[in-house]
């Protein structure tokens, strides 16, 4: 199967190594990964700014990148979701049919990596190793727009040596929603606190969801404080194995400059 | 709608004293956690909920579509019945008929039922200005009259106080208003609500004229509907000689069978009931039964402005059972107060600047007031995809005026993505400079709105697509 990897700007800039494990991860299984260079961003921070107008030559750049892959797949349930929600409303008020139409062909074939594992290759264990106690955050956007349900903590419970904890108050938000966090600093960073508090509480050494934009703010908080638990992408989990627990393997980096 | 409060800043800056307020903070959290938790239960016994909460959004879009007709029905019906009907345009027109009404009768105090249509009106302010005293009489309501305050939730809206402070207001101005608070009252709930009983009843007793609002209007047969725990508001209804009620357009419902939708949405989602206490249903006047004479004013005051918004009129189904609030994260933290309106909360985020317009500060700060976390939706029983029309408010707020730094910033980064060239250079760039980029970022703007609270991430040494074009062994992870 031919995978399109739609990394995320966040990722591709931020978090390679979260692209890294996606990467060994989906060659593991047998996928046939490629990462288009030509993709960029899916618009969601001009979309839920108030700036949708501006997201219409992404959604077409994301339509025609990813038009040729048997599977398009991201690891992040809030781009996930806006390519999922928003880039159809997007393309319907671009009034261009042509864009409408490229958009509905790439559409279905979009999914969430947790998805893409469960639901396409259906597998729900996939042979990693990762031998600590860890407390799965489930973010607003995986939970209530991509609907990933139990898939994440499925997967999860079947890492060997890992240990899932439960989360108190999970399915709340952590205070991160994009320029939320900049425009209402004080709320969102008391919606953080409260999360913060209640993954300490559970004794988990990693906090772990499946959107590193909410664990940036999340880790943000955290190495401000200097707090003992560390956030880490489900995909880094889910790479590591017991011949190479740490992804020596697959995330080697600064070898190329 | 009536103007914004007065000094009213906008919505970052409200909420930020809310969130030091640790009193506050505890109250809200105790408060709306125990109803969020009660309305899930409640929600979860039955197993058509998804239907019936389908069933509630088509049948007030189907009302809202054919508005003009079901209007026009409900008001032969009701004057048929033997009430009078009064369209008023905006909240003057509706403060000016109410007091009219009221003054004609030759009294100078009304009993009120809790209502969102006269709080949005500002119907006490107008009535006290011309001579007339609107006594509060659903409990929460009373507190807040009592205590100078702002109502900060739609069902509760003495949500923020705890029961010590309600004794305080007791003690301290209850008798101003009437019957004083018991000697030696302490505050058990028991004894606090005995001694409001105490103070209303006298108020109900000596009445001539209420007002009220109304949940629901069944247009077959002019019916009006109120739906209350307490009981008060049935008194106000029927010992009375006269009835004013307001009620906003979209309250309006085609049939009794359309009704019983919402009787089954309504105190499930709002109080977490199987069924509330009170349902009471009044049609016109009946010879020697509850009020004499009945007036219904019908209140538009921006609603059809709303319902000419293809997005945006999907707010109108709101049955105001107030379920978004409680689950709210951001209303949690930061109050009802802070939304500066009688509307809080992630209804109030939508309602108030369709409503005002986004032109004050608050108002155009309210479509941000939200995470976008999308809880609203999942628990609004008549499925009003809130996060849906805060992004198309805040489009509307940045097509206005203003804006200047941020959209250019958005410009230039949307003018970034879209070429992939654009978006290789610069984060090389960034890469390059990596070793001088600070985790706090001092200057004013969203770097220091960040940074106040949260490290900045660390650049890596290389991003991913510039590893992936130097990975030699492609397909493999040896
Ligand atoms: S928007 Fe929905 S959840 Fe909120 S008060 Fe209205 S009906 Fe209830």
């Amino acid at each position: 199967m031919r995978v399109g990897l739609f990394l995320t700007c966040v990722n591709d800039t931020l978090y390679p190594r979260t692209g890294q494990a996606t990467v060994a991860l989906l060659e593991r299984l047998g996928c046939d990964v490629d990462f288009p260079l030509a993709q960029t961003c899916c618009g969601q921070m001009h979309w839920n700014t108030g700036y949708g107008r501006q997201v219409e030559p992404l959604v077409r750049g994301f339509a025609e990148t990813f038009a040729g892959y048997d599977a398009v797949v991201t690891p992040s349930g809030s781009c996930g979701a806006m390519i999922r929600d928003n880039h159809p409303r997007a393309a319907a008020r671009s009034g261009d049919p042509g864009l409408a139409d490229a958009v509905a062909q790439v559409m279905p074939k979009v999914y969430e990596l947790t998805e893409f594992l469960v639901d396409v290759l259906q597998v729900t264990d996939v042979g990693a190793y990762f031998p600590h106690r860890v407390a799965y955050h489930p973010t607003c956007h995986s939970l209530r727009l991509m609907r990933l349900g139990d898939r994440p903590t499925t997967l999860l419970r079947n890492v060997r040596g890992l240990e899932l904890v439960d989360l108190p108050g999970a399915e709340e938000c952590c205070g991160f929603g994009g320029t939320f966090a900049v425009k209402n600093p004080d709320v969102s960073a008391a919606m953080g606190a409260d999360k913060l508090r209640n993954a300490e509480s559970t004794g988990a050494d990693v906090l772990c969801a499946a959107d590193n934009s909410c664990l940036m703010h999340l880790g943000g908080m955290i190495s401000r404080r200097k707090g003992a638990i560390r956030t880490l992408h489900i995909a880094e989990i889910l790479a590591a194995t017991e011949t190479d627990p740490e992804g020596a393997m697959w995330a080697r980096t600064g070898a190329h400059r | 709608m009536n103007a914004v409060p007065l000094g009213m800043p906008a919505f970052p800056a409200a909420a930020r004293d809310a969130t030091r307020n640790t009193t506050l903070r505890r109250n809200l959290r105790h408060a709306t956690h125990t109803i969020r938790d009660r309305r899930a239960a409640a929600v979860a016994e039955l197993d058509d909920w998804a239907g019936l909460r389908a069933a509630g959004a088509a049948v007030k879009d189907q009302t809202l579509r054919h508005l003009d007709h079901y209007l026009e029905q409900a008001e032969a019906a009701v004057t048929a019945a033997g009430g009078q009907v009064h369209w008023a345009a905006d909240a003057d027109e509706a403060n000016r008929i109410v007091a009219d009404l009221v003054r004609a009768t030759g009294e100078t105090e009304v009993v009120k039922i809790k209502s969102m249509a006269t709080q949005e009106i500002g119907l006490n302010e107008a009535l006290a200005e011309v001579g007339i005293t609107a006594y509060e009489t659903d409990l929460a309501e009373l507190i807040v009259q009592l205590g100078e305050d702002r109502p900060s939730h739609i069902l509760v809206p003495a949500i923020h106080r705890n029961r010590t402070e309600i004794r305080d207001i007791f003690r301290k101005t209850m008798g101003e208003w009437g019957i004083p608070a018991p000697e030696g009252m302490s505050d058990e709930p028991r004894e606090l609500a005995e001694a409001a009983r105490l103070h209303l009843r006298e108020k109900f007793l000596r009445a001539k004229v209420a007002v009220s609002g109304a949940n629901f209007l069944v247009a077959e047969t002019g019916t009006l509907v109120v739906v209350e725990s307490e009981g008060n508001g049935r008194m106000c209804l029927t010992l009375p000689e006269t009835l004013i009620s307001v009620v906003g357009i979209e309250k309006v419902v085609p049939t009794w069978r359309d009704l019983e939708v919402f009787l089954q949405l309504l105190p499930r989602s709002s109080t977490a009931e199987r069924m509330n206490p009170y349902t009471s249903t009044w049609t016109g006047v009946t010879d020697g039964d509850g009020p004499r004479e009945f007036h219904l004013v019908l209140l538009d005051n921006g609603r059809t402005k709303i319902l000419a918004d293809e997005v945006g009129r999907q707010t109108l189904r709101c049955i105001r059972c107030s379920a978004c609030l409680n689950v709210c994260p951001v209303y949690e933290r930061a109050g009802g107060h802070a939304y500066g309106s009688v509307y809080p909360g992630p209804i109030g985020a939508i309602l108030t600047p369709q409503l005002r317009g986004t032109t004050s500060e608050i108002d155009a700060s309210l479509p941000y007031a939200s995470s976008l976390c999308g809880a609203c939706y999942e628990v609004c029983p008549v499925a009003i995809d809130i996060p849906e029309v805060l992004v198309h408010l805040r489009e509307k707020v940045t097509e206005q005026r203003g804006h200047v730094v941020e959209r250019a910033a958005l410009r230039a980064a949307g003018w970034v993505m879209r070429d992939p060239k654009r978006y290789t250079a610069l984060q090389r760039a960034a890469v390059r400079t990596r070793a001088v980029h600070p985790r706090k970022v001092p200057l004013p703007g969203w770097g220091k709105a960040w940074s106040a609270t949260r490290d900045l991430p660390a650049l890596p040494a290389e991003s991913f697509r510039t590893w992936w074009q130097h990975r030699d062994t492609p397909g493999g992870t040896t």
